[in-house]
């Protein structure tokens, strides 16, 4: 089927008015050695046979019944009303606001997003979002570059690693180096980026540190301290930061953060094998003007009344050209008004309950597991809600329990050989009691 | 002629009906900040108590320590449900959208979006999909992927394709960084330095060789608006690394030397690059992997109807040439178990394929890395499969017949009232000029653009491409009805009349939309990008800088 109005009548009228005899004449300017050979595309499908394509596709995934997989994508409570806000089509069907009279419902959309951002991360101002938190990081490195003029990026092995893949495609662009700051990766270590690992790393040469709390691990990083090791030799710290944490963890901007860059998926958006998700980003008022992205700002109209505009565009591609702070124009909106519509939603009481209930959950999980004497947690000191346990076999269990629809979790020696026999095990609001003993009985009877 | 009724308006002349509804005189609002409907304790959402044993259990384990936990809350809104969503479905009515009105907004291709999509991206199989979730568990999702990029390669000739990149601009981004790879691996990498682009391009396409650590060149365009052919030759040279040429360009124009454009690029040992933005127009007609370009960036939300929801997310996925597959970004999905051939003749019956396997193959020693964390934004992908599904071989090429039918139909039911300094056949849109008006009655397109905003009508988009004065860029695609396009033909008309009987009344518009012209320069002098809670001062102010220059909205 297709989407196309027009009748054979209409068409003829089209063609008559224009002066050609068929539509094949419009195309005359396509020379005739490139015209296209041909192509192997299916013939069109009616509404009902192209749902049952992709219920068929979607009937071929199968949804764990327990899982314990975060990683960096976390399974929260999407409250309905978020889907309800992004699906009004006055949302979903507009397009970026270049005509602000018309437009006022996404632009103040994205002011309140800006400062609730702001708001969340303690900075003094926030993009209208980024494609991911990946590539949110990334330009984050990049405009620490721009603001100290230097060409080296420190990031901390605690830093999500397909993020860090990421940043180091992004800084191969301008050659920019990256060096990686272990972290303690010792039996019973701290799992934390070393802030002497740190200063070893710095120097008057390094643009940032990028650094994660909690860090991928899911151990709290000592974020205060690695501020100072980066702000003793001119560097910027960029914190990259799961949102939902920020219900109880300290504000980066309290942190003594230059940048901060995060996932903001957590916040109302599914896991969709990966995206769309929004990319989140901040920092200090003195840096706006090396920020990368769209702003929108608060003006007047004629009349007094207040409205919202696309600002501080001399920054943006579309003005600037080759000379612009990044190229980045579309950014993810529809993904920003789901946060903005989630933050509205849960509230500060509400984020605090997600937080605390993620937290409580991952303890009850990690204690279950070591009083039933299946795992040891890998590091010492504190986590937020996600935990790296001992567990011996752990790829073989992990892929047996996989076939009976329980995922244990992210399996860290894909990324780090130094541990293997590792799970790192994710809980949110979502997991239940019984999802643990589920997981418990499950990996007690692969033992 | 016939032209829509004004929207009611309120005693202010603007037709929003909750204009006015707080602030007082001196600041006058139209929907007020979720900010300002906050009341201490309002609720939304509950959520449970965690368990008794769960606390106990939970006690065992290391606690957060004080140093790390924060002392004040975030100052988050605090509102009912209903007042949320009041909150959202007002601002929603202060937008304009495709389904609402026509939309024709040039280089964006605001096409109508199916809601056959959405119902297919909402599918509890795909949408709770963990990226993470052992391959076993997510042979739907890799086999939709590696499905769509089949279609994409069959669509565009290319013998390869990413679907990782989040957006037209980044696409480009990865184009790029492929080109560098290639010249490097042939050992050029130092030698070739320059990314040329023509003067009509798209600013991400400049922005992007600086991103990549190339110097952009511009090269003119010749009288007909087609790449100057000998100025490309002239720049073309063994410092070249890339041409970036979107075609058809943003003039609308296919450029029908685009062989010679090709052949000369190549022979200089350079890159051939297509901004693929404008794809709509060519559907089955021209296939740029065949006609010889080495990267393409598709853009899913223009050619393949995802939502541009409100800017944003797009997809942008990336076709390349044999000679630069390798360096494609990681992973990809692919046929592991299973021969192609049958599986394609199978999921084109709608059959699933027994034994057939796929697995993301990241073990690829020559790609250029990964440019977005996991594979892309997945739920695009699934709009867009079951939009090529659905339009199908016929459809395809229907969409492209007709968007290039209404967008010649509208050059030629205007150009006699707005010049047309390119008059050719159109492919996807139209570029006006409104200097005729601008010239004669002082009436600026920015003026005219305005007027339209007072018949429901989102402008085209204006003063881009850069090359065309006081520019006026048309594009109405595929999916508008003879009688929308008519009746913008009617607005245009009407307020070309009145440029020159009334021009004071075009300075005046918008005269019907929730709020009238904004002051930009204001906002970019004092910027005010946050809510600033009660007792706070302003937000800190920006360092200053020179002037905004005015925005070409493209």
């Amino acid at each position: 089927m297709t989407y196309s109005p027009h009748t054979d009548a209409d068409r003829e009228r089209m063609l008559a008015a224009v002066g050609v005899e068929s539509v094949e004449d419009l195309f005359a300017d396509i020379p005739a050695s490139v015209r296209a050979s041909g192509w192997d595309v299916p013939p069109p499908l009616a509404e009902q046979e192209v749902r049952a394509e992709l219920a068929r596709l979607a009937g071929r995934n199968r949804i764990p019944a327990v899982s314990f997989l975060g990683a960096g994508v976390y399974r929260h409570l999407i409250p309905s009303v978020v889907g309800e806000v992004i699906g009004r089509p006055e949302f979903a069907t507009s397009y970026t606001p270049y005509q602000p009279e018309v437009s006022q419902g996404t632009l103040q959309s994205i002011y309140e997003f800006q400062s609730l951002i702001c708001e969340l991360t303690g900075m003094e101002v926030a993009t209208a979002s980024h494609y991911d938190g990946a590539t949110a990081m990334a330009e984050a490195a990049l405009m620490a570059c721009r603001l100290t003029r230097r060409s080296r990026v420190a990031v901390s092995a605690g830093v999500n690693p397909d993020h860090r893949r990421v940043l180091e495609t992004y800084c191969s662009g301008p050659g920019i180096e990256v060096v990686t700051v272990p972290i303690d990766l010792a039996d019973g270590g701290s799992g934390t980026t070393g802030v002497s690992a740190a200063e070893a790393a710095l120097g008057d040469d390094v643009a940032c540190l990028v650094a994660a709390q909690p860090n991928f691990y899911g151990q709290v990083e000592p974020m205060r301290e690695l501020a100072e090791a980066a702000h003793a030799v001119g560097a910027q710290l960029v914190a990259v930061v799961e949102p939902t944490s920020l219900a109880l963890l300290d504000a980066p901007g309290d942190c003594g953060a230059d940048i901060v860059a995060a996932e903001g998926q957590p916040l109302g958006i599914p896991a969709s094998f990966g995206g769309p998700y929004v990319g989140l980003m901040a920092a200090r008022m003195a840096s706006v003007r090396q920020m990368p992205g769209r702003l929108v700002g608060a003006t007047r109209d004629r009349e007094g009344r207040r409205g919202y505009v696309l600002t501080l565009q001399a920054r943006e591609q579309h003005i600037r050209r080759e000379k612009a702070a990044s190229n980045i124009c579309t950014n993810q909106a529809l993904m920003a008004l789901a946060a903005t519509t989630y933050l509205c939603a849960v509230g500060p009481a509400g984020l605090r309950e997600v937080a605390e209930l993620s937290t409580i959950q991952a303890r009850h999980l990690a204690a279950a597991l070591e009083q039933a004497g299946l795992a040891e947690r890998r590091f010492d000191g504190p986590y937020f809600a996600e935990v790296t346990m001992r567990v011996p076999n752990a790829a073989r269990r992990h892929a047996a329990l996989a076939e009976r629809g329980i995922v244990a979790g992210y399996l860290p020696e894909r990324d780090e050989p130094a541990l293997r026999d590792t799970l790192l095990l994710a809980a949110t609001e979502l997991t239940t009691d019984d999802d643990i003993a589920r997981l418990v009985s499950a990996l007690e009877e692969t033992r | 002629m016939s032209v829509v009724e004004a929207p009611r308006s309120d005693a202010s002349g603007r037709g929003a009906a909750f204009s006015g509804a707080a602030g007082g005189d001196d600041l006058r609002v139209v929907e007020p900040l979720i900010f300002d409907r906050s009341r201490a304790e309002r609720r939304a959402v509950r959520f449970p108590s965690p368990s008794e044993d769960a606390r106990e259990r939970a006690s065992t384990q290391p606690d957060l320590p004080a140093s790390v936990l924060r002392t004040a809350a975030p100052r988050l809104p605090e509102v009912s449900e209903l007042d949320l969503l009041r909150h959202f479905n007002r601002l929603a009515h202060l937008n304009q959208a495709i389904d609402l009105n026509f939309y024709p907004l040039g280089s964006c291709t605001m096409k109508y979006n199916p809601k056959v999509n959405e119902w297919a991206a909402r599918l509890p199989g795909l949408a709770e999909s963990h990226p993470l979730d052992p391959e076993g568990l997510s042979q739907g999702s890799l086999e939709l992927m590696w499905l769509l990029a089949e279609l994409l390669k069959e669509i565009s000739g290319f013998s390869a394709v990413s679907l990782q990149p989040a957006a037209g601009a980044h696409g480009e981004l990865t184009g790029m960084l492929m080109a560098r790879a290639f010249h490097r691996a042939n050992g050029e990498g130092e030698r070739r330095t320059k990314v040329l682009v023509p003067d009509s391009a798209h600013g991400t396409n400049p922005a992007t060789a600086t991103m990549v650590g190339y110097e952009a060149v511009t090269i003119r365009s010749n009288r007909r608006g087609g790449i100057d052919l000998e100025a490309l030759r002239d720049a073309l040279g063994p410092d070249v690394a890339a041409l970036m040429i979107t075609n058809p360009s943003t003039l609308g124009i296919f450029e029908d030397q685009i062989d010679q454009v090709v052949a000369s690029v190549k022979e200089a040992g350079a890159v051939a690059y297509m901004d693929g933005a404008n794809l709509n127009a060519i559907l089955g007609r021209f296939r740029p992997g065949e006609a010889g370009f080495d990267i393409m960036h598709f853009n899913l939300h223009k050619t393949f109807s995802t939502p541009h929801g409100g800017g944003g997310p797009g997809a942008g996925p990336i076709g390349v040439s044999e000679r630069l597959e390798p360096f494609l970004p990681a992973p990809i999905p692919t046929l592991v178990a299973g021969d192609a051939a049958e599986f394609r003749a199978n999921a084109r019956a709608g059959r699933s394929t027994p034994g057939a396997r796929f697995a993301l193959d990241d073990d690829r020693p020559r790609s250029i890395g990964k440019v977005r964390s996991c594979y892309g934004n997945f739920g695009m992908f699934v709009r867009a499969y079951t939009y090529i599904r659905s339009n199908g071989d016929s459809g395809l090429r229907t969409i492209s017949e007709d968007a290039v039918l209404a967008a010649n139909y509208l050059r030629i039911r205007l150009n006699d009232v707005y010049d047309l300094p390119y008059d050719r056949l159109s492919k996807h849109e139209v570029v006006f000029s409104g200097r005729r008006q601008k010239r004669e009655h002082g009436v600026t397109t920015l003026d005219i653009a305005k007027a339209i905003l007072d018949h429901g009508i989102h402008p085209p988009t204006i003063y881009f491409p850069l090359i065309v004065e006081e520019a006026l860029m048309v594009e109405p695609t595929e999916t508008e009805s003879l009688e929308t396009l008519d009746h913008f033909v009617g607005v245009m008309r009407q307020i070309a009349e009145q440029a020159a009987s009334d021009p004071e009344a075009v300075k005046r518009a918008p005269l019907t939309t929730p709020v009238g012209r904004l002051d930009e320069a204001a906002a970019a002098r004092r910027p005010d990008l946050r809510h600033a809670f009660a007792g706070e001062t302003d937000a800190p102010d920006a360092p200053a800088a020179a002037p905004t220059p005015k925005a070409p909205t493209a």
